[in-house]
């Protein structure tokens, strides 16, 4: 069975197709990375899989099933949690609050309104789990007003993390940080274990590279070239539109 | 933990000072001003929870507020009993915020705005013109108030303690409401609502359960204003109404529990006691406003307590972390 499988996937804003005809295949537990130069319908193409937009036409399935009309809160629900390029944070929350909000999202307990979610120990036990994963755990209670951008990827990273998905969308989850952060950063993805699949939007290749096990390139919303990552890196068709010669 | 926190003290202090206030304030027009600021708190409150915590910003809730008090009014003029007329009252009010809900959630920040303010004009217009049901702006009046257990509401302190048990099952519902998971959510959807959606949460359907709450206590609200006054007419669905309610929580301080309710009593006690005084008393609340919005734009409570921090912090001679300080005081 695949994991994520698109099948003739079409998106236009007016008269500007941003996916045309996008076929995708992955395979559970594999590493998807997608490149493509700004504007070749990257991130829309995550809008799609997630639900955040509807398609013009053609089909999503998450593991054998049809979720092509399914709501992008449903999404979720079937293991499906996703990172932003830009970072989309509780600002006015704590760091663990963050997580806390991840994991009850896919609780019962988001519609309990007379009970105290400070006294939900295990929501909270269970968030401090997923900081201690992205190595946040000691500035657990810190406003995140007050943290760095780079905490702040992780913290996005965490979020998703803390889901237990099992399609894992990174978009750009190294965008912004310094060689320092992107090795840690790299360390943490690296030691996501495989029966989540991961599909990753990334431009810095240096870091990116090492986590593919197969890379998809995308131009002008359509995908040009698909294989291997040694197959995708060393065919000419990449390095025209995307490496530079 | 046999000592009491500050906290703590302030608030036994509060309550004991409601608990007492017909007897040390003696008059019975100034206790009929604090029913009134009580009955304005709770619509204060109730309209909080959208502007607050949902980041919803309704004009239309003088709509919300008036239509418990008409529906009220209406039945008690068939017959009604107290009770009957009371829950019929608040289910009327409910099914209201329902449209209300369906309608302007199609929309968020400007849009919603003015979906809810066209929604209480339609209100403000039935009131108004469809004088066979409401007999238009000569109003309703109701012949007595309910007297519950026996205990007659008629006076002014029985009235006042009738309102404040009101006001406080309001106040605590949402001490509880606003820290619980769904609070937690609620704020969510304020502050992320993209996120919220890709982390499974139903965005619409929690913003639909907040305007069903909101629109309960406004409806109770409006109950107590039916009986505070024993009449109800078209002025209290006016815009204005709508427009105090919203001055009462963004001078306070909005998505604070306290806020809504010390802008209450600014508003009322300008209205009742200073315009005895004072003439133009809309120039002197509008120049409230202004100092308000200026030194304190996040609202009187949390900016007072914002303010004192930064005060006690200069008298130690230390640097003040001001703004840290002033959010995290004003949850």
């Amino acid at each position: 069975m695949t994991a994520l499988a698109i099948t003739a996937l079409n998106k236009s804003f007016g008269g500007l197709r941003v996916t045309t005809n996008v076929s995708l295949a992955v395979d559970p537990g594999e590493r998807r990375l997608i490149i493509g130069p700004n504007g070749a319908g990257k991130t829309t193409l995550f809008n799609l899989i997630t639900g955040e937009l509807a398609p013009d036409s053609g089909n999503i399935a998450l593991f054998g099933r049809d979720i092509t009309h399914t709501p992008c809160r449903q999404r979720a629900h079937l293991g499906m949690a996703r990172t932003y390029q830009i970072i989309t944070l509780f600002q006015r929350d704590t760091i663990v609050r963050n997580i806390m909000l991840a994991l009850l999202g896919l609780s019962p307990l988001r519609w309990n309104a007379v009970r105290d979610l400070d006294a939900q120990h295990a929501l909270s036990l269970g968030a401090r789990e997923v900081l201690r994963r992205v190595g946040l755990d000691h500035i657990a209670e810190r406003p995140l007003a007050q943290t760095s951008y780079g905490e702040r990827r992780r913290v996005e990273i965490a979020m998703a993390l803390a889901q237990d998905p099992k399609l894992l969308l990174l978009d750009e989850p190294f965008a912004g940080l310094s060689i320092d952060e992107r090795r840690d950063v790299q360390q943490l993805l690296l030691a996501i274990p495989r029966e989540v699949t991961v599909v990753m939007i990334e431009h810095n290749m240096d870091v990116a590279l090492e986590l593919a096990d197969r890379i998809t390139l995308l131009h002008f919303g359509e995908v040009i070239v698909e294989g291997t990552r040694a197959a995708v890196v060393a065919d000419p068709r990449t390095r025209e539109v995307y490496l530079g010669a | 933990m046999s000592r009491l926190g500050p906290r703590t003290g302030a608030w036994l202090l509060a309550m004991l000072l409601l608990a007492t206030l017909p007897a040390w304030i003696g008059n019975s027009y100034y206790v009929n001003i604090a029913s009134q600021i009580l009955i304005w708190a709770v619509l204060a409150l109730a309209l909080n929870l959208l502007v607050g915590y949902a980041g919803l910003t309704s004009l239309g809730h003088a709509g919300l507020f008036a239509i418990g008090g008409y529906a009220a009014a209406m039945l008690l003029g068939a017959g009604y009993g107290h009770l009957v007329a009371a829950v019929l009252a608040l289910l009327v009010t409910l099914m209201a915020s329902a449209v209300f809900a369906v309608l302007a959630l199609r929309a968020t920040g400007i849009g919603f705005l003015m979906i809810t303010l066209a929604m209480g004009q339609i209100l403000w217009g039935i009131a108004y013109r469809w004088a066979s049901l409401t007999n238009g702006d000569n109003g309703i009046t109701v012949a007595s108030r309910p007297a519950p257990f026996g205990l007659s509401l008629s006076q002014a302190p029985a009235f006042y303690y009738a309102t404040l048990i009101v006001f406080l099952l309001a106040l605590a519902s949402m001490a509880v409401f606003v820290r619980s998971p769904f609070g937690a959510s609620l704020t969510g959807t304020r502050d992320q609502a993209r996120r919220m959606t890709a982390l499974g949460y139903n965005v619409w359907l929690i913003r639909f359960l907040t305007i069903l709450c909101s629109g309960f206590w406004s409806g109770v609200a409006g109950l107590l204003f039916l009986y505070y006054n024993q009449f109800i007419s078209p002025q209290v669905v006016a815009l204005t109404t709508s427009a105090e309610a919203l001055l009462m929580v963004i001078s306070g301080g909005s998505g604070t529990l306290l806020g809504p309710i010390f802008g209450a009593a600014i508003v009322v006690v300008m209205k009742n006691v200073v315009s005895a005084y004072i003439e133009r008393w809309n120039l002197v609340l509008g120049v409230i406003f202004i100092l308000i919005i200026s030194f304190m734009p996040e609202g009187l409570v949390p900016g007072s307590v914002r303010l004192w921090r930064s005060g006690w912090h200069a008298l130690r001679g230390k640097s003040a972390p001001v703004s840290a300080a002033g959010s995290e005081a004003s949850r």
